[in-house]
């Protein structure tokens, strides 16, 4: 027997799918020196990848979940565990039968092979529903059956071949870890087990539901709660036996009833998520030895799922007679916001998380995590939508993760709108007008905790004025306003006053910031002070981590200012890649400061009432950071940085305040306002419209790892002299010549489907294709996608921005979106600006 | 041919038992709740001589409000009838039981008549006393036989078979009479999503009587000393052998 190890270079934290996945790639990518250990037996140790249904719909309308989903079906397909069942999705509603045909939009953009059926249809691939309940059917060839605890098996194998240690039955007792490099700072140090104690560099925490309480024990959070999916396994059928299969008919996801009905032999699996949420603490897990069945098998509780029942026998009245083998409440993790938790944590060095992942993407994420480790960021794809950077510290209190959790647990096979606000947990962060903001009806859209006005009903009048409408089709008008057009082009014909206070912002202070911060950008930021710079952040393989603004405040001061959907995951590189001489220290001021937009040709005017400065091209120029004093009337004279800047492509300033002397500034700028045609205008012009029009590429939309400043144009003629993170990559795509695609704007020339009604593409990433219908992929498999869509009221049109290969990227160039499973036509209006291409209004 | 079942809701544990702080109770935090295994096949039973027959098979029991979920688990396996004596609760010792049953199956017969065979579960899962039916049948004057793993209805009487070593021992009697069965005298079937969903309806007979405690009492439970034991997999085929070695030469079998 081999002995206890008592050290390593990374421990791996639960033998599920993802742990096991975890040590077998991180052994494909040259770590050797791995121990991968467990408190249950092996193979299955008592997690939730032990009762998983382990099946796979490929199709997703998330990017990363769907091709995560793919990458993972492949994997458990090469290790031949995995069975091509097919699966179909039935509809018992109109609403349902709008969605499938999103559904093959979206199964389009991602390549997955997919067909809408007659409930006849159906019913020859599964003869024992009952087409009398359905209207239709999306049917997929390649959904697939897998066996996860095999392909665990092999994976671990993989690992243990070479070198990594495996350890069954020993329980982790606590993560140590030691202060620094830098203030505040902690580091891994070892992990104590029941059976003693390994000192390790890294360690990955991979315990599906436990994952939380593993975290706190070295002071961090992962933001997941242990939640019940129940499931009854029913039989034994005849016709089900009849086929001498595990699987041998498609399964069927009955969607309106958020429930699914999967063969598992002679029997049918009935697996809902339509009960109520039901929550569990992790420390309310029983033991293996406590299991009646297994920790993560709980006691089934019959009443929450009698509707389900009935429902199934409705879709298939062979269910009715069939008897309940087995039933359980199944825990599987639910996070904040529906989506993994993957990535180094924030609050320990070398602390990993990969967790917050079911089995139809363990393999992928796996995959994904271990690339981060290695190589510094993915490869396989882009993952910020799972980065478990992402949360703000309001995001990780078990309140707000029950909230969230239990408000889209009944979303799972839910329609959800791209657009779609949480009910719950709102108001957690707002900015200092945001009374203000309510008494004008504002229609608040939350950005992760931070409540950002989208339009103000008090705005209505101008809808008249410019003679706009609702838009036709409800879903393209829900969780819209034709408010936002009227605020936009009121911005472009007077002025609009946006609130920004959800801006992030950082300093870098002390003798080594100036250096640090160009190590962080891909643009020079030692420049002279009161200048910005608008700069990539790249990966170590070149592609985009962050763009954002960055400012020379002082010799030794460098200010940092991202966007609030950015903010968790940009602070965390700041952090993490910081100097540990004690040169650069960092400060959050995000709370410290609010800012103002203020926008439009009347701009000049409405600020000038209040300031004394020169605000002239020549006083203000654009780009520049200049000191002022406003006056709001109080005898108090209220400093201010105005920062000459504009993403909605319109002169003005973006207003940096003292957060409590904001509401001075509004009041006085909405009353003088009032005689220039000022309003209060949302982030639907700020985001959006404005930005569309002005071609403006948007963090975490257009930009993404798997895409360099090139191909997103965003790339200066010459490269700065100091070294920056991903320099060596970025020289070498620019040494590779002109770039494989190219960020483009396109227009949408008949917006009428085929019952003639209007529809608005709601960049949900439906895909751009050829004249002939064909998708569009480049030679690295990256498809051509809508990133953004929305108005461009000063043109007239709808607008798109996505990826083309260069030779699709001409202006002119005729292509076509297909939106709702039907296809429009679209033209390409070029790489920028469709409104004002020359800048001359911002630069007026 | 009326037929009473008892049946006792009991915790559903894994391998390891734990006891409350008090020692007087299962910690049934993590615990699921089913129908004590020898009563789960009584009900199987009286369910199916009920079809033989064309009976009827009321089930009866005693505790908290959920153990009506005992009761709707018996109607959807073919039970027709549901009745609780509701307790708060806390555990009755068996005479305790045993008198209130009986003065719930008096009160049941004087309603609808005698039932003609009552079956009890040999002894409970949980706290196995093994007396509650011996004491009903006492008190209501009615024969039992307990142990039995075999039940055949004859005319007016029944034969019932009970498992001894090497054999059964049969015994023949005369209805009314009543029967402690044991898990093995049938395969219970499972309830069906039908039937679940018909229990639902099942319109349940609450009672609520207590003749006092007995004369016994559970001073504390004790949890024994764990045998823990692990399993290693040693490898797959002929690559496992030298780690197979290592072990047998480590029990100096070698």
């Amino acid at each position: 027997m081999s002995e206890f190890p008592a050290s390593a270079k990374c421990v791996v934290i639960g033998a599920g799918i993802v742990g096991n996945c975890l040590v077998g790639h991180l052994t494909k990518l040259g770590w050797n020196d791995l121990v991968l250990l467990d408190k249950g037996p092996l193979p299955n140790p008592g997690g939730s990848t032990g009762h998983a249904s382990n099946f796979i719909f490929p199709v997703d309308h998330n990017k990363e979940m769907c091709l995560l989903g793919v990458q993972s079906a492949n994997q458990y397909r090469d290790l031949d565990l995995s069975v091509d069942s097919g699966g179909i999705e039935v509809a018992r509603t109109q609403e349902r039968m709008d969605e499938l045909q999103r559904r093959m939009t979206s199964a389009t953009a991602w390549g997955v092979e997919a067909h809408l059926l007659t409930p006849e249809e159906v019913a020859e691939l599964v003869p024992f529903v009952n087409t009398e309940v359905i209207l239709g059917g999306f049917y997929c060839p390649t959904v697939s059956v897998v066996d996860s605890l095999e392909t665990g098996t092999v994976m671990r194998r993989l690992a243990t071949d070479n070198g990594c240690r495996v350890l069954a039955n020993t329980e982790v007792l606590d993560i140590v870890t030691e202060p620094g490099p830098n203030p505040g700072d902690h580091t891994v140090k070892a992990v104590v087990t029941d059976a003693g104690t390994i000192e390790t560099e890294y360690v990955v925490i991979a315990c599906g539901v436990w994952s939380n309480r593993l975290a706190n024990m070295a002071g961090a959070h992962i933001p997941l709660v242990p939640a019940v999916h129940q499931m009854a396994d029913v039989g034994p059928m005849d016709i089900l036996a009849a086929t001498g299969n595990e699987i041998g008919y498609p399964i069927v996801r009955d969607m309106d009833t958020f429930c699914y009905e999967r063969q598992t032999a002679g029997s049918m699996e009935v697996g809902s998520y339509a009960h109520r949420p039901i929550f569990h603490h992790p420390d309310d897990i029983p033991s293996n030895e406590e299991a009646a069945l297994s920790p993560t098998e709980m006691p089934f509780t019959p009443d929450d799922f009698d509707p389900q029942m009935e429902q199934a026998i409705e879709l298939m009245d062979m269910l009715g007679d069939a008897e309940i083998k087995y039933a359980i409440n199944g825990l599987l993790s639910l996070t904040p916001d529906a989506m993994p938790c993957l990535g180094e944590v924030p609050e320990v060095r070398n602390l990993w998380s990969a967790a917050a992942v079911w089995v139809k993407e363990g393999p992928g994420m796996a995959q994904v995590v271990a690339e981060w480790m290695t190589f510094g960021y993915p490869r396989v794809i882009d993952a910020h939508g799972a980065d478990i950077a992402r949360f703000y510290p309001e995001e990780r209190p078990d309140e707000h993760i029950w909230a969230r959790s239990a408000e889209h647990f009944n979303k799972t096979y839910g329609i959800v709108h791209p657009a779609e606000q949480w009910e719950s947990r709102r108001n957690l962060r707002v900015g200092p007008y945001f009374s203000r903001q309510e008494d004008l009806g504002a229609f608040f859209f939350q950005a992760r905790t931070w409540e950002r006005p989208q339009w103000f009903e008090s705005n209505a009048d101008l809808v008249e004025r410019y003679g706009l409408s609702e838009r036709e089709v409800e879903w393209d008008n829900r969780w819209w306003s034709p408010i936002t057009n009227a605020e936009h082009l009121n911005l472009r014909d007077n002025c609009g006053l946006v609130d920004l206070s959800a801006f992030q912002i950082y300093e870098l202070a002390g003798p080594g910031a100036v250096t640090y911060a160009d190590r962080l950008a891909v643009n020079k930021i030692d420049v002279p002070v009161g200048r910005s710079i608008y700069t990539p952040w790249l990966t170590p393989d070149g592609g985009f981590h962050s763009d954002l603004t960055m400012m020379r405040m002082g010799e030794e001061r460098v200010r940092i200012v991202t966007g609030v959907f950015d903010g968790g995951r940009d602070e965390f590189w700041v952090r993490r890649h910081m100097p540990t001489d004690g040169s650069v220290s960092f400060a959050n001021i995000t709370d410290d400061i609010t800012t103002l937009g203020l926008w439009g040709p009347n701009a000049p005017a409405v600020l000038g009432a209040i300031c004394a400065a020169d605000l002239s091209q020549a006083g203000s120029s654009y780009g520049s950071l200049v000191e002022v004093e406003l006056d709001c009337g109080t005898g108090r004279p209220v400093p201010a940085t105005l920062f000459r800047i504009s993403y909605v492509g319109d002169t003005g300033w973006e207003i940096y305040l003292a957060w409590d002397d904001g509401p001075a500034v509004w009041d006085t700028l909405t009353r003088i306002g009032a005689d220039y045609g000022l309003r209060p205008t949302g982030g639907g012009v700020y985001g959006t419209s404005g930005r569309l029009e002005k071609g403006y590429r948007l963090m975490g939309a257009e930009l993404e790892s798997e895409y360099n400043p090139l191909e997103a144009g965003l790339a200066r003629p010459r490269v700065k002299a100091a070294d920056f993170i991903g320099k060596e990559a970025y020289l070498a795509a620019r040494e590779a010549g002109d770039p494989e695609v190219q960020m483009c704007v396109l227009t949408v020339e008949d917006l009428h489907d085929a019952r003639g009604r209007k529809r608005y593409m709601q960049g949900g990433n439906e895909p751009i294709l050829t004249g002939d219908g064909n998708r569009i992929v480049d030679s690295h498999g990256r498809v051509s996608r809508v990133t953004t869509a929305g108005p461009g009221p000063s043109v007239g049109k709808h607008l798109l921005m996505g990826y083309l290969p260069s030779e699709l990227a001409a202006p002119g160039t005729e292509l076509q979106v297909m939106y709702m499973n039907e296809l429009f036509p679209v033209r390409v209006a070029g790489t920028g600006a469709v409104f004002d291409p020359d800048d001359a209004r911002m630069k007026s | 041919m009326r037929i009473l079942c008892c049946v006792k809701r009991v915790p559903a544990p894994g391998a390891k038992i734990n006891v409350t702080a008090d020692g007087l109770a299962v910690d049934a935090a993590h615990l699921g709740f089913t129908t004590s295994p020898h009563e789960e096949c009584g009900v199987e039973e009286a369910v199916q001589i009920a079809e033989r027959t064309g009976g009827e098979v009321t089930v009866l029991t005693l505790g908290p409000t959920e153990a009506a979920e005992q009761l709707r688990y018996a109607a959807s396996v073919g039970a027709h009838h549901g009745v609780l004596i509701q307790t708060d609760g806390s555990a009755w010792d068996p005479q305790r039981t045993a008198r209130a049953l009986t003065a719930a199956i008096q009160s049941l017969e004087a309603d609808g008549g005698v039932f003609d065979l009552i079956l009890f579960g040999n002894e409970s899962a949980d706290s196995g006393g093994f007396q509650v039916g011996v004491r009903v049948c006492h008190a209501l004057g009615r024969p039992i036989v307990n142990g039995i793993k075999g039940i055949e209805i004859e005319g007016s009487g029944v034969r019932a078979r009970r498992e001894i070593d090497g054999g059964f021992e049969v015994y023949e009697v005369d209805l009314p009479a009543a029967l402690g069965v044991k898990e093995g005298i049938n395969l219970p079937r499972y309830p069906t999503m039908r039937g679940r969903l018909a229990s639902k309806k099942l319109e349940i007979t609450t009672l609520e009587l207590d003749a006092g405690a007995g004369d016994q009492a559970l001073v504390r439970l004790h949890r024994p000393a764990e045998t823990v034991s692990q399993t290693v997999i040693l490898g797959d085929g002929p690559d496992a052998a030298p780690a197979a070695v290592d072990v047998l030469e480590a029990l100096g079998v070698l």
